[in-house]
């Protein structure tokens, strides 16, 4: 399968053996301050190896006896539900957590790495699908800082130019050294930071969800890169929830759940079905609640919405009926979040218009959104949903807090009843009203916000992202608490980068590929691959 | 419309320089001598403490900080140099034990010093107690103010002027050398390596780093307390020299030296284009800036507008700046 990849050989890859090059050049390069790892032959067929690790959270155990075995020159698919302990391991292994138990061994010597720059100077190194890189400044001194190289005492761009070049050149990255790097897209950004662990000369590398924000083509491209590094016998990790790119790439897989250790199997021996089910460990349909609403008559029109500043949607029109679930699928940058903005009034419209019950509404700002009977609940819960250091009765009046006015005064009785109201019947899980909501987990911390919307009587809930984040059983109460809404009468628009979820509660999906619509797909001839398909359309 | 968009885009983003511009024009209407090159280097002789002083605090923008004591710092700099060279044979000069006119060095090393530990203050509260630098700076301003009150108050006669100062520190100060007065010299060595250690030093590029994401900065290795601390023990150092010359170009040290020079040093960084949000700045814009405040004060001052309207238009000048240099950061949606 993987002989499609091979790759024309340059005199660099063919100097060293699979498996072997890393180690020789880290021998020349690793400063010996931490851990020296290279002065022992590798005592066994792993380059990584990750045993019985335990790691314990107030109240959750999010390890336990988790393990993970990487070949040299390999692609190692790491997979599970969110929550599952992937990237808990994965901070296990880079010291941003100290594991309670359980070792961690790299080419049979074991390690303890105190943080990302340690593990990367000893080879190990990380992409992760949030991108912590400084925008203002160039593409090599982002992949240089932290270790400048220097003539006379001074940076030498010239050293840093060539040295960047050299590696963007091996891996043809077409990119150069000296754009900034806030002009450049996602997956050039991210080809940057692959690059950077190259220059490392990384022998680990953990590619965190790195095909969430990328085209088909770019996929591709990033495919030939791994093919590239694995040839240099690079070990990988790669995690993703996307099966079908995971059969394609790897050679291995590793399947957690609830912080264990599944199974670990050749990508050969599997197939989606099976990894799903060793994912859930149940069948797919315990993952949603019976679907009972009963859509009506059409609520809202949405004609010809296109958004004033790009990136923003592009002529969408669609319905929305009064008790249904409308889903909103789409890939990463397909604008999803800029449309139920745009219809919210927290973006502005260039044209378009927007019916509910037939007559014509203007929502310039959200006020507006509110007054007409729209709820939002926001994609980023931390950033623009919760207030943090608030507690949970300021979090669930707010929206609605001009209702308990008395006189010039609010009324705090009326407040409390309502916030109890939100507590009860969206069941969170609290001590009290008076409780920041930042120290709730993110499923009550997201009723909470649900409750807070409701409070304001809305017709119609877009929600963007309402799972992210949030653990599997919190999942099943959001899910239960949407398909009860719709049971009322409210209608609800749900944007979601999880498909199954989408498959699972929706009456209808639309799929938004660039900006446009793509596509309105009735639930009975909804699937994975006709929505992918849509997705891509415009791209 | 979307030609008439990009129009109206242009103007705005370039309003301040049209202002500028028509402003000037008017000054060399009213006095074409204006335009003399005596005159341009006046105008820049003036700018060069201040600049010096922006140089600093520039820095310190990048970081996504500010600092508010720079003015005051350097009026305690300028009030240790002014009194170590008030001229030996004046009779109640502050210190009756210097009989010799003590080498210029002297005072330049106490004015540094002096203003490097107010600096470092202000960096340690940065970087080790992560306080806002506009916190700790509004805190050290009024110490420094106090302190510079204390010195001058305890001379002999009370709270007097430090003046009649060395004609040799004067001369100094306030000389040419080949054809550029001396001043302008200073404010160009500073510029030039500030220039280096910006762009070409470690440091420099640590510290735009941190500015535009700290996090990412430390993630890659750089000891971000230890550079924050750095980048304020350079300003230290030029507010220093700023301090040193500001003395002997002003001839009389009061307790007001320095009063709203941080602003006017502020406004420069922020008019020469580095951002307040951190991460972007560059020396010749911190230059363009400082010399445009300078011209504005200048032309102002020619065109015999109101001392008091003067401060109404300055004021105008830096918020229209400011909000400007926000738009280009701004997502719209």
């Amino acid at each position: 399968m993987f002989a499609q990849w091979g790759l024309p050989h340059c005199a660099f890859f063919d100097k060293r053996k699979r498996g072997e090059n890393a180690v020789n050049e880290n021998q020349e390069k690793t400063t010996a301050e931490v851990v020296t790892l290279e002065k022992i032959q590798p005592a066994s067929e792993f380059v990584l190896e990750m045993t019985d690790i335990e790691k314990q959270f107030p109240g959750v155990k999010a390890l336990d006896h988790a393990k993970l075995r990487l070949r040299p020159g390999t692609v190692h698919a790491l997979m599970g539900e969110n929550g599952a302990g992937k990237s808990t391991l994965m901070k296990c292994l880079f010291g941003i957590y100290k594991q309670d138990g359980g070792e961690i061994r790299i080419d049979g010597q074991p390690v303890h790495f105190t943080g990302p720059k340690n593990a990367m100077e000893n080879g190990v190194a990380m992409v992760h699908q949030e991108l912590n890189q400084v925008l203002q400044r160039s593409v090599m001194e982002n992949i240089w800082l932290g270790r400048f190289p220097k003539q006379g005492g001074l940076v030498s761009h010239k050293v840093m130019f060539e040295e960047t070049k050299k590696v963007f050149d091996d891996l043809d990255i077409p990119v150069n050294p000296k754009t900034i790097i806030g002009k450049l897209s996602v997956s050039q950004r991210q080809m940057v930071e692959i690059a950077k662990a190259v220059s490392y000369n990384a022998k680990i590398l953990v590619l965190d969800e790195p095909t969430s924000s990328l085209t088909q083509e770019e996929v591709e491209h990033l495919f030939v890169i791994i093919n590239k590094l694995r040839a240099k016998g690079v070990a990988m990790v790669y995690i993703s929830h996307k099966m079908e790119e995971i059969l394609r790439i790897s050679d291995e897989v590793t399947i957690m759940r609830d912080g264990q250790w599944i199974a670990t199997e050749h990508a050969s021996d599997l197939t989606t079905d099976k990894i799903i089910k060793l994912m859930v460990g149940r069948d797919l349909t315990e993952r949603f609640p019976p679907k009972t609403n009963v859509p009506g008559d059409v609520v809202m029109e949405v004609k010809n919405l296109t958004g004033k500043y790009m990136p923003s949607c592009i002529d969408v029109s669609f319905n929305l009926h009064k008790g249904e679930i409308l889903g909103v699928a789409g890939l990463v940058g397909s604008r999803r979040t800029e449309l139920l903005e745009t219809i919210f009034g927290i973006a502005h419209h260039e044209k378009g218009e927007i019916l509910k019950d037939g007559r014509p509404i203007q929502n310039k700002t959200p006020k507006d959104a509110i007054a007409n009977g729209f709820a939002m609940l926001t994609e980023e819960r931390r950033a623009t949903g919760i207030f943090g250091g608030m507690s949970i009765l300021f979090n669930s009046v707010i929206a609605n807090i001009k209702n308990y006015r008395k006189g010039i005064l609010l009324s705090n009785a009326t407040m409390k009843t309502d916030t109890q109201w939100v507590i009860e019947s969206m069941r969170v899980k609290t001590p009290s009203q008076k409780t920041h909501i930042r120290s709730l987990s993110g499923g009550n911390q997201q009723k909470v916000i649900i409750g807070r919307w409701l409070l304001t009587k809305p017709e119609i809930l877009l929600l963007d992202e309402p799972t992210r984040g949030i653990d599997v059983g919190a999942k099943y109460e959001i899910y239960q608490l949407i398909i009860n809404l719709a049971n009322e009468g409210k209608s609800v628009i749900v944007v979601s980068s999880e498909m199954p979820e989408l498959l699972g509660i929706c009456d209808r999906i639309m799929v938004m590929s660039n900006g446009h619509l793509a596509g309105t797909l009735d639930i009975k001839d909804a699937n994975q691959e006709e929505i992918m398909r849509l997705a891509a359309m415009y791209v | 419309m979307e030609e008439k968009k990009k129009w109206s885009e242009f103007l705005l983003n370039y309003a301040l320089y049209f202002i500028l511009g028509i402003m000037i024009i008017f000054v060399i209407i009213a006095d074409p001598s204006f335009l003399s090159i005596n005159n341009m280097w006046k105008i820049l002789a003036q700018a060069s403490t201040r600049g010096i002083l922006a140089l600093g605090v520039a820095g310190m923008i990048v970081l996504a900080g500010t600092d508010l004591s720079a003015g005051r710092i350097l009026g305690c700099g300028a009030a240790i140099s002014a009194s170590l060279l008030q001229s030996v044979t004046y009779a109640s000069r502050m210190y009756k034990g210097i009989t010799e006119p003590l080498p210029l060095w002297v005072p330049l090393i106490l004015s540094i010093v002096v203003c490097v530990v107010f600096c470092l203050v202000n960096g340690f509260g940065v970087a080790k107690l992560h306080m806002h630098a506009f916190i700790i700076s509004l805190g050290t301003q009024l110490i420094a103010y106090g302190v510079l009150c204390l010195y001058i108050d305890s001379q002999e006669g009370g709270a007097q002027p430090l003046a009649s100062l060395d004609p040799h520190y004067i001369e100094r100060v306030n000389g040419w050398t080949l054809g550029m007065p001396n001043l302008v010299w200073f404010f160009a060595i500073c510029a030039f390596a500030m220039w280096i250690i910006w762009n070409k030093t470690t440091l420099g590029k640590n510290m735009f780093a941190i500015g535009g994401n700290t996090e990412a900065a430390a993630v890659s290795g750089v000891n971000v307390a230890k550079n924050i601390m750095l980048v304020y023990l350079v300003a230290g150092i030029l507010y220093g020299i700023a301090a040193f010359l500001e003395a002997g170009r002003i001839q009389s040290v009061t307790t007001a030296t320095g009063l709203n020079y941080d602003l006017d040093a502020i406004s420069g960084c922020v008019i020469g284009g580095v951002s307040f949000n951190g991460g972007i700045g560059t020396i010749p814009g911190v230059i363009i800036g400082v010399i445009i405040l300078q011209v504005i004060n200048y032309s102002l001052y020619y065109l015999g507008v109101n001392a008091y309207l003067q401060y109404v238009i300055k004021g105008l000048i830096i918020i229209l700046a400011v909000a400007i240099d926000v738009r280009k950061y701004i997502a719209k949606k």
